[in-house]
């Protein structure tokens, strides 16, 4: 599962938004060995291309000197599809090298409709997760009530909503 | 002396964990064979029949190697290798 809070997650979709009709990307590094992102860090995507993105390589060794130095890893990597679903492609799949990473996908196909899923890619195998979104962060469990992904108050002990689509 | 080569989490498989090693050579070809002789299926990894895998980079002291000389970019001891997997997608 993934826990991401509103803010970092409405920060994403209006990135995904911004960069319409080109792919957007970035990442949310967080706190090593915590599996929390919790610093929203957007990148530019050098291929600026409808289909495909790619972190800038200075920018990407910046990136990961950063998050070394703060002793953070990247807990999500987001990327935007312009004109699909939000499902990783053949080439996420075959790009994916981050095993412990929640690789979050937005679709823009659609102007009104949100479409924000959550996936492990592991070793050429991609496993949809539930993402659930918090209020914020602020203690070390979840808080009751969070919203889910569909921004439903969800205060039941069994989440039946919540499982991905 | 030596050069230290930095090692993203995806191929520390190869360096039982380490997220640093040390290797000698004149060139970064040179440097990678050595890797390879302790670190058996890092070479793989990083390089293909056609020199430096698209999707992986290789810095020298934070300059990509791409905009150096590629496989045959001189190293020498006291420099810093850093390897990254591009992060992209489609």
């Amino acid at each position: 599962m993934l826990e991401i809070d509103r803010s970092t997650y409405d920060q994403i979709v209006a990135h995904a938004r911004r960069d319409h009709p080109d792919e957007a990307c970035g990442v949310v590094a967080g706190p090593a060995g915590s599996d929390r992102p919790t610093r929203f860090v957007p990148m530019l995507n050098a291929a600026r291309s409808p289909t495909f993105y790619e972190f800038d390589s200075q920018d990407l060794l910046r990136l990961y000197r950063e998050m070394d130095d703060r002793d953070e890893v990247p807990v999500v990597i987001y990327h935007s599809h312009t004109a699909t679903e939000a499902y990783p492609s053949r080439t996420d799949v075959s790009l994916a090298m981050e095993p412990d990473a929640h690789y979050v996908l937005v679709s823009t196909r659609s102007p009104d409709e949100e479409e924000f899923r959550s996936f492990r890619i592991v070793d050429g195998e991609v496993t949809e997760e539930e993402v659930r979104v918090v209020s914020a962060f602020t203690t070390g469990a979840p808080e009751p009530g969070a919203q889910d992904s569909h921004g439903r108050t969800d205060d039941r002990p069994d989440h039946e909503e919540s499982v991905p689509r | 002396m030596s050069i230290e080569v930095r090692i993203p989490t995806i191929l520390r498989q190869y360096t039982g964990g380490e997220k640093a090693v040390e290797g000698s050579g004149g060139t970064l070809a040179e440097l990678i064979d050595d890797l390879e002789s302790r670190h058996s299926g890092l070479r793989d990894r990083l390089v293909d029949e056609k020199g430096l895998r698209r999707f992986v980079n290789v810095y020298l002291n934070d300059e990509d190697v791409r905009f150096l000389g590629g496989l045959e970019t001189s190293v020498k001891d006291g420099d810093n290798v850093t390897v990254l997997p591009a992060v992209a997608g489609g």
